[in-house]
């Protein structure tokens, strides 16, 4: 008992605790300090923003940039729910697909689970590089400007499908796929009625990649997609920043005030509403998030 | 008579072989069927189209009836000196950001770890991970927000010290620096979870065990925390060493985008197959850069991998 008083006043832990709030605080700060001044941006009013720049905190408080991004919506409402039907679909069928041959690559007495799962991890090592896969995807399977060209390329990954084998490998009793066979159950039926439910953490960190892939993408947009109806929410967001550069030095060039260009603020609450739902994904999955990493990380 | 008895068997075997095996387990493979499609359309068929690395490739011809140069675009890479420069760029980049990235995520978790006021570490830890979920696009917007001549952040807080503003933006020898910095500040919590996790595995003993020995904390780190993170970090290390071809190409290519003036110091080989893509519509020489990428990014692997297999089989990759 008198070991653990005395550690907690040890000067050593007291030394240590010190530094570590102070570099955790630093931590903490560089990494906030940038989100702080988007927000703050996109509730400032632009023609203070233009005469005093960024600033942490707006110094008249404004949401006229909201106003002005939602007075046509429609465009920002479409790529949206575009984005939420990819960011969903593909999340739920790569966690499908994933899953299960997570499973099936896990059965032992599946005899070629090495050979195929080192089929699928070697498409990581080497590759055709991105010009042959492109002329691939929109020459031979003809995806250019279909939903399915942002569906497609990011349902699974290698490193995806070995995350969840080994997490299956290291979570699963082989007792209850055993008892499963005894049932006279099917494979398919074992995995979906006994596998499934017990691998949470795992769906939950394949998951947020996954969905992370899909909210984040705007590289597929850009190779695949020229129809503004497909763009995707971020695709739309670089096009709007884009235009926006293009609008300020013609702008510049033919003397017309940089301030009468739609403006800085209007980009930043984009941004904010860009980044929407998918940062409140974490605390949700953080839970199994770090049990998924952990277990599914360890080599099996 | 051994040689008779195991030999029988192996054939029988070989006899029932594939065929049988699908009989035998079909929904297993029928299982494996949408993955397989998926490697197949996206990672193995593109192979073929490596050959465009070796023809002058119009739309016209397509595959098959561009007309064959052999080893003219590799000629032209290597001596117009990209070829150097590009990976020279993608390396060096790599090494800063896997060397100095893993070692302030280790440095982080150890001390969150170890730190007291759970509610603090819990919020610390959120936040931290924050820049994990803001996509590329975003990050640029930052970078603007912070660096723009006119209205960027930086250049805000000098005038009002009273100081010159700051064209970064057309001052190339800045940003090794700063796209390090945008680098950790977008995976500094994703390592510092995955790190933390492993520490969470450290079993208490032996923190317990050293305390009755008159360990204190900094000697519990340095003698049970890091020696028990060191198999977490060289596996975290082969995987990265594997892809140090890839370069981080959202970072690139968002945040420097088509400024000419910085690509001396910020343009890498994947920036560089994605303009001659997009921009140049050179598919004969993007194809050819980035299949150099991936055959010297493969010899790396297999030369890191049987090094490590030789030294320690446990950290193979494969």
């Amino acid at each position: 008992m008198s070991r653990f008083s005395k550690r907690e006043y040890d000067s050593r832990v007291i030394a240590f605790n010190i530094m570590a709030y102070a570099f955790v605080l630093a931590a903490v700060i560089f990494c906030v300090f940038p989100i702080i001044l988007i927000v703050s941006g996109s509730f400032t009013d632009n023609k203070e923003l233009l005469a005093n720049g960024y600033a942490l905190l707006p110094q008249q408080f404004s949401l006229e940039a909201y106003q002005q991004l939602f007075r046509y919506p429609e465009d920002i409402i479409r790529a949206y729910i575009s984005t939420i039907f990819v960011t969903v679909t593909g999340t739920a069928a790569g966690l499908f697909f994933i899953s299960m041959t997570g499973y099936v690559l896990q059965r032992k007495d599946f005899r070629y689970r090495n050979t195929i799962s080192f089929l699928i991890y070697f498409t990581s090592i080497f590759g055709g590089g991105m010009v042959p896969w492109y002329i691939m995807l929109s020459r031979v399977l003809h995806l250019q400007n279909t939903i399915m060209a942002r569906i497609f390329p990011g349902l699974m990954t290698s490193f995806l499908i070995i995350l969840m084998r080994t997490f299956i490998q290291n979570s699963v009793p082989n007792a209850i796929v055993e008892s499963g066979k005894i049932d006279g159950a099917g494979d398919f039926t074992i995995y979906l009625k006994l596998v499934l439910p017990v691998i949470a953490p795992g769906l939950a960190t394949v998951g947020l990649f996954l969905a992370l892939g899909y909210w984040n993408e705007w590289y597929v947009t850009s190779l695949f997609i020229s129809k503004k109806e497909l763009y995707s929410l971020q695709y739309f967001l670089y096009d709007m920043v884009n235009s926006q550069k293009m609008a300020q030095e013609l702008a510049a060039r033919g003397g017309v005030s940089v301030a009468d260009v739609p403006g800085e603020s209007v980009k930043m609450a984009m941004v904010v509403v860009a980044t929407g739902p998918i940062i409140f994904l974490y605390p949700f999955v953080q839970r199994y998030f770090v049990s998924g990493i952990t277990i599914g990380a360890v080599k099996g | 008579m051994t040689k008779n008895g195991t030999s029988a068997p192996g054939n029988a075997k070989k006899k029932i072989g594939f065929f049988h095996e699908v009989k035998k387990n079909r929904i297993l493979f029928l299982m494996l069927v949408p993955t397989a499609l998926f490697f197949i359309l996206n990672n193995y068929l593109p192979i073929i189209g490596v050959y465009y690395a070796f023809t002058k490739f119009n739309y016209a011809g397509g595959l098959f009836y561009s007309p064959f140069v052999g080893l003219d675009n590799f000629k032209f890479l290597i001596q117009s000196g990209k070829l150097g420069a590009l990976t020279f760029n993608t390396i060096a980049y790599n090494l800063v950001f896997i060397f100095l990235g893993n070692f302030l995520q280790i440095f982080l978790a150890i001390l969150l770890s170890q730190m007291v006021g759970k509610v603090f570490k819990k919020v610390a830890q959120s936040i931290i991970f924050l820049p994990y979920f803001v996509s590329y696009v975003i990050l640029s917007v930052i970078v603007y927000s912070l660096f723009n001549y006119e209205v960027g952040f930086v250049n805000g807080t000098l005038r009002s010290l009273g100081q010159e503003p700051f064209d970064a933006y057309n001052t190339p020898n800045i940003w090794p620096f700063l796209m390090v910095l945008f680098h950790l500040w977008k995976g500094l919590g994703y390592g510092t979870v995955v790190y933390l996790a492993a520490i969470m595995g450290i079993s208490q003993e032996f923190y317990e065990a050293a305390k009755i020995d008159g360990a204190n904390i900094f000697q519990q780190i340095r003698y049970i925390t890091i020696p028990l993170l060191v198999p977490t970090f060289i596996m975290l290390l082969l995987f990265a060493l594997g892809g140090i071809m890839r370069g981080q190409f959202d970072l690139f290519y968002q945040v420097i985008g088509t400024n000419g003036v910085l690509y001396d110091v910020t343009d890498i080989l994947d920036t560089y197959v994605y303009r001659a893509l997009k921009q140049d519509y050179d598919i004969g020489m993007g194809t050819a850069a980035s299949l150099y990428q991936s055959i010297f990014g493969f010899i790396i692997i297999m030369v890191v991998n049987t090094i490590v297999r030789k030294k320690q089989p446990d950290y193979a990759l494969f």
